[in-house]
């Protein structure tokens, strides 16, 4: 990590691996290896510098929130009201969309990034306590997280009076009880105070009265661990990776029909068609047929899309959301009515049922999709379905309800005649479902 | 309308006014109104589910979506917005359904959501004919729907209470029920629980909806998920006839809608009086009305032959009445009660002073002291309350800067009051103190401090109150009816009123006991505060009634008289309302009434009062006259007839009857005449009665074996008004003994308590509570007993009253011995 971290200039070299550097080392986690890298040298330095230094320094590098909303994360720290109250800092590791890998392996590999990134942080902003709060279901990444937290305690880097210098930090690993709707900050905010995760109303915004009514900053866990390399880079040296309004380098996972899934770090701007050369592309005999740039609520793109520079204006130019740049890819076995059903049925289970239009809407969506998908659809569906969507998109409470539509709408514009194929025969008959799983078992091999 | 302000404030606000443009109309309207609410005052009826004005907003229905071009500031929303959760900023333009096709469509699609899980039940839903969803889908959804899928389903209806049903499938989860338990009344007991299209409201399987508030979620409910069992299936709301009326189970006067068919009440709901209930009623009003369809109801007068009451005839009643009357001269005691319309008071006081030529009259029915205390009230009720006109009303308890409460427990005691004080706690952060033995639950809820308080020692902490709890001229003492139990108590709060020019609150339970008030029922008093003693009161009075001169001798108290017509020094007795059990002692009653030579009862249902009579005269039930209340405010609070009988006999109308026999003629037969001849009174400018000056006692001690009780009514307990309704009853709070830890350890107290006095033993489950002053133990003064009928009264097994000492004792159990 010592060489990233140094202020090296802009390699032309596509992979630039910061937060992932050290993945590979002999058990990355534990506090002695991570310091070994020169870990937690960055928090020395950041907590001899003033607070607003710290402040001006994120604003200046153009981070901007790697949790999917893409917001300058500086710009938040900076709204926070100065009226007394305790300040918070909960980093959202709810990470659970369909596609979305970066978070947890990052967790798993070097929680002291976080943690780091977390005392760097909240000493910027003034806050005292910072709650992580994770997705419920990964009890290896609670453990891991738990145990990470409780060394860097023992090593001084935590609670009172941080490395003797003076400032006090509880940092509190807090593990959600499973529910997609608490990754939206609010909901979150709610479900860590002891109720039911379910979105609040805005305003007031999380940064004048988030949890327990005070000022709170929510960050991705990606956004937090990356503050470390940038008090060690400097603003200059994040700012030489990437594109205009997309600086900095990024964690993008890629999963489904790819000969070698998994996440690779490389500038924000780097298109599928590089990563794919790198990673040795689509599976063995296959063509791309349609990809997601950033989890399931992104909108579908196309072979079409494969030299799109993946940056939020460029993506976002191109019909869709950097997101969370999970990169799903599916081959010209896959049933795009099969794989949106699929996704239709994860909203509806996760739609947490506070506003109509999310509660219902996911609820017929999916009977639509489910007797398209079965061949059993009526004349006249794709129309209701896009009706339905324009009925849900843009109505409901919180963005759970857009993400919902949005996978149908843009299937729809691409692939139109897959859904109507729907009206006669069945997705099962046009795209064979044992051709497209990946890890096929051998015939006669019970499943 | 729903909100409540001066009118002062109203001045102050026009410079907050904000100008916005709805569908091209401006319209102005105070700084931080929702759109939708702006919208309304231009006659813009947006749809909406979970928008309620007393609410706070959700935005969880989605209906009310429109579309916001301009936010004031040039640039406008993307998406359609909400506008029950969307405040107006100056220049904001609004296109609603009526101008713009985009939120049209949102709001048709919203509707068409709503209807794809909704049930078509509408034929046999109570709902139907009265319900929002109905209405909004027929004015602004579409005729047919698109969904042919799968509704879900639930197994209906399911208990949220005794009272309150919930039949899923219909809910729209809009949160307007689960809302109004947390915010409005402060019980949350439910919550929407689940998630995605199976959330449902939900109780905790160990606390049900068992707030005395529960029927408001029923009526705001916006489809038919909620029903009250009392009600469900029992009347469609087109073949109801409405009339606006006023509730009479407190002093708060609620506006009420009662709903009948075909000459039965059918069910109550809260009417909407900004000034005073908002548009909330306690369950008490909503759903205890069938008080008069026992067989307990009086249809015949009936006259003593022996040993037994014979039905008779009216002139033949009225005959026997006047000649017992005749017999007992001015030596008669009239006893009113405190459920009176104002107007029938009215006539008692007139009766006895102008017929009878006596003022032996008090409707109070107290469990005062072993030494009474009825002087002191009285005093007090003359120099504070009487004639005051219009005092502390809801909406300066909502705006005030501190409120201190003694004798008074907000939410078993006070109604409506309690949910105002609330309101204000959430508000405004209303700081309130309760002089109490132990923080009161409605106190709790309001975020009252307590001021701890061993019962008797109250004008003490009145006069010296503690450190921290400061009153000014915008401050409010409210004193209960309770306070007039201890001796000193109500001089000290009208000294601390004085004295820190705090206005002070006399909040009585009864929904007749200011009215009686007014109308002089009291030994001391003529109508409207005019002292008895003062001469030119009396010529006052005198002149309006058209007699010679009033009796000066002043009265007796209601205890005094029971005991004079034991000791035979008055030969009859006048009753209206009063039942034994509400004073310390019943038997005085019970002997008072047995040994009076002549009896007079004005009943609507047979009572111990009625065994007791020598001539039953049948009176009317509220429904069946028209008359007035005056609430705690001294607000006038009229009602109308609402189910007209032939001969329907108000007291008043008994009263006029009695008199014309004597051969007096009491002037007044009607509730308009009554109420013309009070106007014709009106207020009295001469000086008032003098305050109060009684010493201050000092509370009892106690060994350990001992206790001083405290003790009020709850809201809900084994009142006669409540006899046979079973399903409310079964929504009441457990009776429980309270007392402290240190109190239970010292008297070996654990699962269960026995209270005891020379008259006899009772025994509740004991309850710890933390902030209990050692060395009190609290009762309630009436309870549902689970021993059968008739209820339980701490004055029937103990004749003890608040303040006084009891004996402790845990019960012993013997392992394995059978109950």
């Amino acid at each position: 990590m010592t060489e990233t971290i140094s202020a090296e200039p802009y390699s032309p070299d596509p992979i630039t691996p910061v937060l992932t550097a050290n993945w590979g080392d002999d058990r990355a986690w534990k506090i002695t290896n991570y310091e070994r890298r020169g870990g937690y040298k960055a928090l020395r330095t950041a907590l001899q510098q003033p607070q607003g230094d710290l402040v001006q320094l994120v604003k200046d590098s153009q981070l901007r929130g790697r949790g999917g909303a893409g917001f300058p994360t500086g710009n938040k720290w900076g709204f926070l009201p100065d009226n007394g109250a305790p300040r918070y800092l909960v980093v959202n590791a709810d990470e659970s969309e369909p596609g979305a890998c970066k978070d947890m392996p990052l967790m798993m590999a070097s929680p002291h990034t976080l943690v780091e990134g977390i005392a760097i942080s909240s000493y910027a902003f003034n806050a005292h306590y910072a709650f992580i709060y994770v997705r419920g279901e990964v009890l290896h990444v609670i453990r891991r997280l738990q145990q990470a937290v409780r060394e860097a305690y023992s090593a001084g880097y935590l609670g009172r009076n941080m490395l003797g210098m003076g400032y006090d930090l509880e940092v509190i690993v807090h593990a959600g009880a499973g529910a997609y709707i608490c990754g939206e900050e609010t909901a979150l905010l709610d479900s860590l105070e002891g109720r039911r995760g379910q979105p609040r109303l805005k305003p007031p915004f999380p940064a004048v009265a988030g949890l327990y009514g005070s000022p709170t900053v929510i960050n991705n866990v990606e956004s937090i661990s990356t503050i470390p390399s940038i008090v060690a880079g400097g603003a200059d040296w994040f700012t030489s990776m990437g594109v205009d309004n997309g600086k900095g380098m990024g964690i993008f996972s890629l999963s489904g029909h790819v000969r070698n899934p998994g996440q690779i770090e490389v500038p924000l701007g780097t298109t599928l068609r590089q990563l794919l050369d790198i990673t040795g592309g689509i599976r063995e005999g296959h063509q791309l047929k349609f990809w997601t740039p950033g989890g399931s609520s992104s909108p579908i793109f196309t072979a079409e899309h494969l030299d799109t520079p993946l940056d939020y204006d460029s993506v976002a130019k191109a019909g869709s959301m950097l997101g969370t740049r999970s990169l799903q890819i599916f081959d010209e076995t896959t049933s795009v009515v099969r794989a949106v059903t699929r996704w239709l049925e994860f909203y509806k289970h996760e739609s947490c049922g506070k506003c109509t239009p999310c509660r219902e809407g996911t609820w017929w969506l999916v009977q639509i999709l489910k007797r398209i998908e079965a061949g059993q659809g009526q004349e006249g569906d794709v129309e209701k379905l896009l009706d339905i969507c324009d009925n849900v998109g843009g109505k409901s409470f919180c963005a759970l309800g857009d993400a919902a539509v949005t996978p149908i709408n843009s299937a729809i514009k691409h692939f139109r005649d897959e859904f109507e194929a729907g009206y006669h025969t069945p997705a099962w008959e046009l795209f064979p479902y044992e051709k497209n799983v990946i890890y096929a078992q051998p015939a006669g091999v019970a499943q | 309308m729903t909100v409540t302000q001066n009118s002062s404030t109203e001045v102050e606000k026009k410079e907050d006014l904000v100008t916005i443009t709805i569908d091209g109309v401006e319209v102005s309207v105070p700084k931080g109104t929702l759109v939708i609410r702006a919208a309304e005052l231009i006659g813009i009826d947006i749809p909406r589910f979970c928008d309620h004005p007393l609410l706070d907003p959700v935005g969880a229905c989605r209906q009310c979506m429109v579309e916001i071009p301009d936010m004031g500031n040039g640039r406008g929303f993307p998406k359609p917005q909400a506008s029950c959760t969307i405040t107006v900023m100056p220049g904001m333009k609004v296109e609603t359904q009526q101008t713009s096709a985009r939120a049209e469509k949102a709001q048709k699609g919203v509707m068409e959501l709503l209807l794809i899980n909704h049930p078509l039940d509408c034929p046999i839903c109570d709902k139907g004919g009265e319900c929002p969803l109905q209405n909004q889908s027929l004015s602004h959804g579409a005729g047919e729907s698109r969904y042919d899928g799968v509704k879900r389903i639930y197994p209906k209806p399911i208990n949220l209470s005794a009272q309150v049903l919930l039949d899923r499938e219909r809910c729209v989860l809009c949160a307007r029920c689960t809302r109004f338990s947390e915010q409005i009344a402060g019980d949350p007991f439910i919550k929407l629980v689940e998630r995605g299209a199976l959330q449902q409201v939900g109780i905790y399987e160990r606390q049900p909806l068992e707030s005395y508030w529960s029927g408001n979620v029923i009526q705001i409910c916006p489809v038919g998920a909620l029903t009250s069992a009392d009600y469900r299936f029992r009347a469609r709301p087109f073949d109801l006839v409405s009339v606006p009326s006023v509730a009479e189970h407190d002093s708060s006067g609620s506006a009420i809608r009662v709903d009948y068919r075909r000459g039965t009440v059918m069910r109550r709901l809260a009417g909407d009086d900004p000034e005073v209930n908002e548009e909330w009623i306690s369950d008490k009003d909503r759903f205890a009305f069938r008080y008069g369809r026992g067989e307990d109801r009086l249809t015949t007068p009936l006259v003593r032959d022996g040993d037994v009451l014979r039905p008779a005839s009216w002139p033949e009643a009225i005959d026997a009445a006047v000649e017992g009357l005749r017999k007992a001269g001015n030596s008669v005691g009239v006893l009113t009660g405190g459920r009176l319309p104002v107007e029938d008071a009215y006539g008692y006081s007139k009766f006895a002073r102008a017929v009878l030529g006596t003022n032996d009259i008090d409707f109070r029915a107290r469990p005062y002291g072993s030494n009474g205390n009825g002087a002191e009230e009285a005093d007090f009720l003359a120099a504070a309350v009487a004639g005051t006109g219009r005092g502390v009303t809801f909406s300066d308890l909502e705006n005030a800067s501190a409120v201190l409460m003694a004798g008074f427990e907000p939410e078993d005691e006070g109604g409506i009051v309690f949910l105002r004080l609330r309101k204000a706690f959430r508000k405004t952060g209303l700081k309130s103190f309760q002089l109490a033995a132990y923080l009161s639950d409605g106190a709790a809820k309001m975020g009252a401090t307590l001021v701890p308080t061993v019962p008797g020692d109250e004008a003490n902490v009145l006069a010296e109150l503690p450190a921290g709890i400061e009153l000014d001229e915008k401050s409010v003492i409210i004193v209960g009816e309770r306070l007039a139990l201890v001796p000193g108590a109500l001089t000290a709060a009208l000294e601390l009123s004085g004295r820190t020019g705090a206005r002070l609150a006399w909040i009585p339970r009864r929904a007749g006991e200011r009215g009686a008030v007014e109308a002089g029922c009291l030994p001391n008093l003529l109508p409207y505060g005019r002292p008895l003693a003062d001469p030119s009161a009396r010529v006052d009075v005198a002149a309006v009634w058209g007699t010679g001169s009033l009796p000066s001798e002043p009265g007796r108290d209601a205890e005094e008289i029971l005991i004079a017509a034991s000791g035979g020094q008055l030969e009859a007795l006048v009753v209206g309302g009063v039942q034994p059990s509400d004073f310390r002692d019943p038997s005085i009653v019970r002997v008072g009434l047995e040994n009076a030579g002549f009896v007079v009862s004005l009943e609507a249902r047979a009572s111990e009062v009625t065994e007791r009579a020598d001539v039953v005269l049948p009176v009317a039930l509220l429904e069946e006259r028209s008359g007035s209340f005056i609430n705690w405010e001294g607000r006038e609070r009229p009602f109308p007839v609402v189910i007209k009988k032939p001969n329907a006999m108000s007291d008043l109308r008994v009263l006029a009857a009695l008199a014309d026999g004597l051969g007096t003629d009491l002037g007044v037969r009607t509730t308009e005449q009554a109420r013309a001849e009070l106007a014709e009174l009106g207020a009295w400018e001469g000086e008032r009665a003098a305050a109060p000056q009684a010493a201050a006692g000092n509370p009892e001690s106690v060994d350990g074996s001992n206790a001083v009780l405290s003790t009020w009514r709850l809201h809900l307990d084994d009142a006669r008004v409540l006899e046979g309704e079973a399903t409310l009853i079964r929504t009441a709070r457990r009776a429980v003994a309270r007392l402290s830890a240190r109190t239970a350890a010292g008297a070996a107290i654990t699962d269960q308590v026995v209270v005891s006095t020379d008259r006899g033993a009772v025994t509740f489950e004991a309850e710890i509570v933390d902030d209990m002053v050692d060395g009190v133990i609290w009762l309630p003064t009436r309870a549902i007993s689970d021993r059968g009928p008739g209820g339980l009264a701490v004055s029937e097994h103990l004749a003890v009253s608040s303040g006084e000492l009891v004996r402790i004792e845990g019960v012993v159990r013997i392992e394995g011995a059978q109950a």
